[in-house]
């Protein structure tokens, strides 16, 4: 067993339980390690057909013919469903209504607008046959020249970024504070297009029932999936029962409606059976979402002391020719560093591809490896330590808004990073450590940040006359621990142990959880969980301490406090009743509440809200070859309240992980001419493997946060990924003196180095 | 996939019937055929399965110091074989450097020789590919090719042969014992894949039919046992591809080097061999000079066919790395990362 | 033409009728037999999600024909636990928090289960994740992975010690 983890304070107790912070290992496990929890594709009803996607082999122009009939002639084919005969759709699957909706290929009409894009279903008895029907299809193409890469189309400004934001933002004097600076630096970033490739491909199993419909498919948001499907099919929501009790990874790819999940609905329509479509893994390169590349350039200027007197930053981002998502790139500067003088703006291109899409820490992830490089850059032509030039900076307010910081314990985090990774005594100069083999050595740091957020979320708590308890809520667990972290929750808010409560999540039908994303999903849920559970145990109390019969009689409502199944007067613990008791005698069968979650605009207004950290990373270098690994990375990270610090550490590990891919290893490689993307798999776009990431440590740094929410939970899902991928790229310039700021770094801008 | 005829010939005369008919395709393990025909890139009306022929997956230990290797045997059990990897250190350390310890253990010796490029522009059916549709271009030329060939490569395909263990093997005279429907023969390893030059679609010596039935390594190749090694430089520390590799091997006689082999992968079609250098290095002292004098030597006809002149410097240091590292000697035990510039530590290592 | 093979699935013999060559026992395992437990994550030898003990030794199971395997034997996720009693890997694969989503989780384990069965790795972690290095993770949960490989190994020694 591992240890207790260190640097956890004890959760301070609310009024109820004591399960948060306990490092409980994943109560999915058992079902995990045995192959027993059941993922979208392992399902099967009976009946079921197989249905495969024929995509598009050009980026840009118009299917002109598929060979139907060579499909249909393929023994155990059953239908092929192309614009010809795809059933109607009540709604139109390129209508856009807000940043979280985006248009959708669902065979519309013949015209290509990305590699990889939907143009026919092949619907067979087996997947050979429908995989084979797939192929025989032989499409035909009108082939227009695809707009490739930052240069290959027009640039302008977006109506917005991210999820609304303006595309620009200054203030102060941001030439003068460049011009008057004795220390200026200046440089381009560029960053890839990169394919979140969860392990689990986009899966559908669809049934329809008449008018109901059953899907098994991986959701991040189950409920807006529920409305979209709703909108396209013209049924009600709650006709369409969704259930995604595991999610094989999502990281942001999962988290709205796309178009083959519509597509494989349209199949089971068009054949009256039910019907499982899964992506092949090219597939995955194209519909399902992707990051966008940048280029971003940035401009900082210094004071003798190092302090700065302006920063500046500019990226160029792409879109699809026919959606809108922007990676908000630039804006990480809004809340890093102190500056008197801030200008962040973004321009795009519209590009013969699929939509981009929230990948983790969107914006922040790009914006973050560039920004930490430019201000390693900053601090050697100010010939400080990286981290001491950091803490000259440091941001006491929001440097973009003005605001407090809800909370921020960065100092401590730099401070036991720092000391754990052995900081002090670093080299100031590049290409000073060799190991005992003649690897050069390097060590580098960035700082971690990612906005603490909250969602809309609602669940539901019931207490049962035995006096166990059962919280309901539709939340999403793909893979950051939600099944074990809300269920501690839940039986806190109940006060109740986890054995005597019982946790249902995962589907539609349960209340609306809203949406696994922006690292908000665990405060927002786990408040409106706790909150439940808080709303049931209030009338309980009110019930005991109302009535004479019960030894909390005249307690008060806030006299009581709950703990593992019982009341107890705060100012006599022996003074206690059960839970169930205090039913019994009230003749109640149960109490049951509703809880939500949701961000405080009066908190909102008031403070800066983010959580922080701290990445050292030390890298090898071949000298002579250029090949790299980051043998050591060292995270400390303040997010708040740690609901169980097992899998926050495990969060970080696998955002640090990401980091790490980032700066050395995962890009997209599109051909210029057809746009296609030649490495559209898993062998030639490289995700780490085990032997990359030969030593992490994750410290969970306490913080305590009174204002981000009740129980002061930031998200931890996002935040490691930034702050590491810059400390990798820094610390590669520290072992060589080469600074790459083209990514993923190439061991070929190494060699001669 | 296409349909197919499944056949499961008992003989090597059955097999070689039946893998001469038009439209068949020998099958063993199928770790790189299957991955093929799922991709479109091969569509086989018949596979021939060998998996099961009789007396292909033995290793036999000749009293000479040379082995014959059934071609049935996996990769795996090779690399692992104690005698084999006492006496052709490079060879077990090339396999042991491929894929992942899963497709070791199901690939066979003969699929290695005959796995096919990993250019994506040969695997991506919407590109134009002389090896995939003869006569119908290259869109690797010109295309993002960064890791294609750098020497032996011609107008009509500048893809490179992915294999690691055909690397020492070319290096240690390896030879290749084929059995058609005219009779058995044998053809040097480096003899054996062609390079594109106007045909690319022709990758062997292989005539229809053609089975390869073993692999054998002579007892000269065991004397370089104590001075040979494999290197081979990735983009992510195991289960890639080489951007570029080499085997060396030396006898060393009175500190100077009596007989050296050389070869390249990932620079060409078909593994390297780079005669020339080995020729400068006979007579010479292990140094690094030498080694150096060698390796631009070994890249001497190199030319970047693409945004890749970046290998032909990587090849050549490689080249000399490697002839240090198997200068300073065999290790006892292969390294926790085999073939890899993280585990063969120059200098730290030397004379395990 | 239906080809029938006989195949040991975790222990029992089936006789399996193949319509069709073209199946893959990754494919045969989920869809045919309903032994979801193993993944498919790319369906081309890139992952290891799909990695099954064949004839005992790990491989990836969406490269191997289906109809090639007649007389093999197949060990799944499906078949280690014993009574209920979870396999010493599986166990410490919860220990170690070495999974997250559990997408990659059963291939890791038969990975793991047969790299130990290959004796190579012993107690050397640099052993253990280069051996590990054909199973990708998106999750990242690599560090745990390799924690719980090593703990595993102690474990079935310490078991075989006392037998």
């Amino acid at each position: 067993m591992s240890d207790p983890i260190p640097g956890i304070a004890a959760p301070a107790h609310l009024r109820q339980g004591s399960s948060i912070g306990q490092p409980l290992t994943r109560r999915d496990g058992p079902l995990k390690v045995t192959g027993q929890a059941r993922y979208a594709a392992d399902n099967h009803p009976p009946g079921m057909l197989f249905a495969v996607l024929a995509t598009s082999g050009i980026a840009r122009g118009r299917v002109l013919g598929l060979d139907v009939a060579a499909a249909k002639a393929h023994p155990g084919v059953v239908e092929v469903m192309t614009p010809a005969n795809r059933p109607p759709l009540a709604g139109d699957p390129d209508a856009k209504d807000s940043p979280f909706m985006f248009r959708l290929d669902a065979l519309q009409n013949d015209a290509v607008r990305y590699p990889q894009q939907p143009i026919a279903v092949v619907i067979a008895e087996t997947l050979e046959a429908a995989t084979e029907g797939a192929a025989l299809l032989a499409p035909r193409y009108a082939a227009e020249p695809p707009r490739v890469g930052l240069d290959g189309a027009a640039a302008f400004v977006p109506a917005a970024v991210g999820v609304g934001s303006p595309a620009s933002f200054a203030q102060g004097e941001v030439e003068a504070g460049l011009a008057a600076a004795p220390r200026r630096m200046e440089a381009v970033y560029e960053t890839p297009a990169q394919y979140h490739n969860a392990m689990e491909p986009h899966a559908i199993v669809a049934a329809w029932d008449g008018e109901r419909l059953t899907l098994d498919t991986p959701s991040q948001g189950m409920a807006m999936a529920q409305a979209r499907f709703a909108a396209l099919f013209g049924i009600r929501p709650e006709d369409i029962h969704i259930r995604s009790p595991f999610l094989g990874g999502g990281f942001g790819s999962k988290g709205l409606a796309n178009g083959p999940q519509v597509l494989g609905i349209l199949a089971a329509r068009l054949v009256g059976r039910p019907v499982k479509l899964v992506l092949r893994r090219e597939q995955m390169y194209g519909p399902v979402g992707h990051r966008a590349p940048t280029r971003q350039t940035i401009r900082m200027g210094a004071d003798a002391a190092g302090g700065f007197t302006a920063i500046a930053s500019h990226t160029l981002t792409a879109t699809s020719s026919f959606d809108d998502f922007i990676e908000a790139a630039a804006d990480v500067a809004h809340t890093l560093y102190a500056t008197p003088a801030l200008h962040t703006s973004h321009e795009a291109v519209r590009l013969d591809t699929g939509t981009p899409m929230f990948m983790r820490a969107p914006g922040e992830a790009p914006g973050s490896i560039a920004l930490e490089s430019a201000v390693d850059e900053m601090a050697f032509a100010c010939g400080m330590d990286p981290l001491a030039f950091r803490l000259r900076n440091y941001a006491e307010v929001e440097p973009a808004s003005g605001k407090p910081f809800s909370s921020k314990a960065l100092r401590e985090c730099y401070a036991e990073g720092a000391a754990r990774f052995g900081w002090a005594g670093r080299p100031l100069q590049p290409r000073q450590m060799r190991d005992e083999a003649g690897l050069l050595v390097g060590w580098g740091m960035g700082t971690a940040t990612f906005p603490a957020m909250m969602m809309a979320g609602h669940a539901r708590a019931t207490l049962r006359a035995d006096g166990s308890g059962l919280v309901e809520t539709g939340a999403h667990d793909m893979g950051q621990g939600a099944w074990t972290a809300l269920a501690q929750v839940a039986a806190d808010g109940m006060g109740l142990p986890l054995d005597r409560l019982e946790f249902r999540s995962g589907t539609s039908d349960l209340p609306d959880a809203g949406i696994a994303g922006g690292s908000a999903h665990m405060a927002t849920v786990s408040s409106a969980i706790h909150g439940a559970g808080g709303a049931v145990i209030d009338r309980l109390a009110a019930l005991a301490t109302g009535d004479e019969r019960s030894p909390l009689f005249g307690a008060g409502n806030a006299g009581v406090v709950a703990r593992e199944g019982r009341l107890h007067r705060r100012d006599d613990e022996a003074r206690s009743e059960s839970y169930a008791a205090i039913l019994s005698r009230a003749g109640l069968a149960g109490l049951e509440a509703m809880g939500q979650g949701a961000a405080d605009p009066a908190a909102q207004k008031a403070f800066a809200m983010h959580a922080h950290g701290a990445v050292f990373v030390e890298v090898k270098v071949d000298p002579d070859f250029g090949q790299i690994r980051a043998t050591r990375v060292v995270g400390a990270f303040a997010a708040g309240r740690v609901i169980n610090p097992r899998m926050v550490r495990s969060q970080y590990y696998g955002g640090m992980t990401w980091g790490v891919s980032f700066a050395l290893h995962e890009h997209a490689v599109t051909d210029r001419r057809s746009g296609r993307i030649m490495n559209a798999d898993l062998a030639e776009y490289h995700l780490p493997v085990n032997a990359d990431v030969p030593s992490l440590e994750a410290i969970l740094v306490a913080e305590q946060d009174p204002h981000v929410n009740p129980l002061g939970i930031k998200g931890v899902g996002e935040i490691a990924i930034t702050g590491t991928a810059g400390a990798v790229a820094n610390a590669v310039w520290h072992a060589t003196g080469v600074r790459v700021r083209r990514f993923p770094i190439g061991l070929e801008a190494l060699i001669g180095a | 996939m296409n349909r197919f005829e499944f056949l499961r010939p008992t003989t090597i005369a059955e097999a070689v019937a039946a893998g001469a008919r038009p439209g068949a395709a020998y099958h063993a393990a199928g770790t790189n055929l299957l991955d093929l025909m799922k991709g479109g890139v091969m569509r086989p009306g018949t596979l021939v399965d060998v998996g099961r022929l009789p007396g292909l997956d033995r290793i036999e230990h000749a009293a000479d110091g040379g082995v014959r290797i059934g071609a049935l045997v996996r990769n795996a059990d090779l690399a692992h074989d104690p005698g084999f990897a006492a006496r052709f250190p490079a060879v077990a350390e090339a396999l042991l450097s491929g894929a992942s310890a899963q497709l070791r253990n199901a690939a066979t010796v003969g699929g290695n020789l005959l796995q096919r490029t990993r250019c994506g522009y040969f695997y991506d059916l919407a590109s134009a590919c002389n090896k995939r549709t003869p006569g119908a271009g290259c869109d690797a030329r010109g295309g993002e090719n960064r890791l294609h060939a750098v020497l032996g490569w011609s107008e009509a395909c500048i893809a490179t042969h992915p294999s690691d263990f055909c690397v020492p093997l070319a290096a240690l005279d390896a030879v290749v014992e084929i059995i058609g429907r005219d009779g058995a023969r044998e053809v040097p390893l480096a003899d054996f894949h062609r390079l594109p030059g106007e045909a690319p679609e022709r990758e062997t010596v292989l005539a229809p039919g053609d089975l390869v039935v073993a692999v054998r390594l002579p007892a000269e190749a065991a004397g370089f046992a104590a001075h040979a090694r494999y290197l081979k430089v990735r983009e992510r520390t195991s289960y890639a591809f080489a951007v570029v590799s080499a085997a060396a091997a030396l006898r060393l006689e009175d500190g100077r080097i009596a007989a050296a082999r050389i070869a390249l992968g990932g620079v060409a079609l078909k593994p390297w061999r780079a005669r020339a250098a080995e020729a400068a290095l006979v007579g010479r002292a292990p140094a690094e000079a030498a080694c150096r004098e060698a390796a631009a030597l070994a890249l001497a006809d190199a030319a970047p066919s693409g945004d890749n002149a970046f290998k032909i410097e990587l090849a050549r240091r490689i080249v000399a790395r490697a002839l240090l590292l198997a200068a300073a000697g065999t290790p006892g035990r292969l390294p926790a990362l085999p073939a890899s510039p993280f585990a063969a530590l120059p200098g730290a290592q030397a004379h395990v | 033409m239906t080809l029938s093979i006989s195949l040991t699935v975790n222990g029992t013999v089936q006789a399996v009728a193949l319509e069709d060559p073209r199946v893959t026992l990754l494919d045969l395992l989920r869809e045919r037999l309903h032994l979801t437990g193993t993944k498919k994550g790319c369906d081309r030898g890139q992952c290891g999600a799909c990695t099954v003990l064949l004839d005992g030794r790990r491989t990836n199971a969406c490269l191997v024909l289906a109809a090639a395997q007649d007389g093999a034997s197949v060990t799944t996720i499906e078949g280690l636990a014993e009574g209920g009693q979870l396999h010493p890997v599986q166990q410490a694969f919860i220990d170690h928090d070495a999974l997250q989503c559990g997408f990659c989780t059963p291939g890791q384990i038969m990975s793991a289960i047969g790299l130990l069965a290959e004796g190579q790795a012993g107690d050397d972690p640099e052993r253990v994740r280069e051996g590990m290095s054909g199973n990708l993770c998106r999750c990242g949960a690599y560090a745990g992975i390799t924690e719980a490989v090593l703990d595993a190994q102690a474990r079935l020694a310490a078991r075989e010690d006392a037998a």
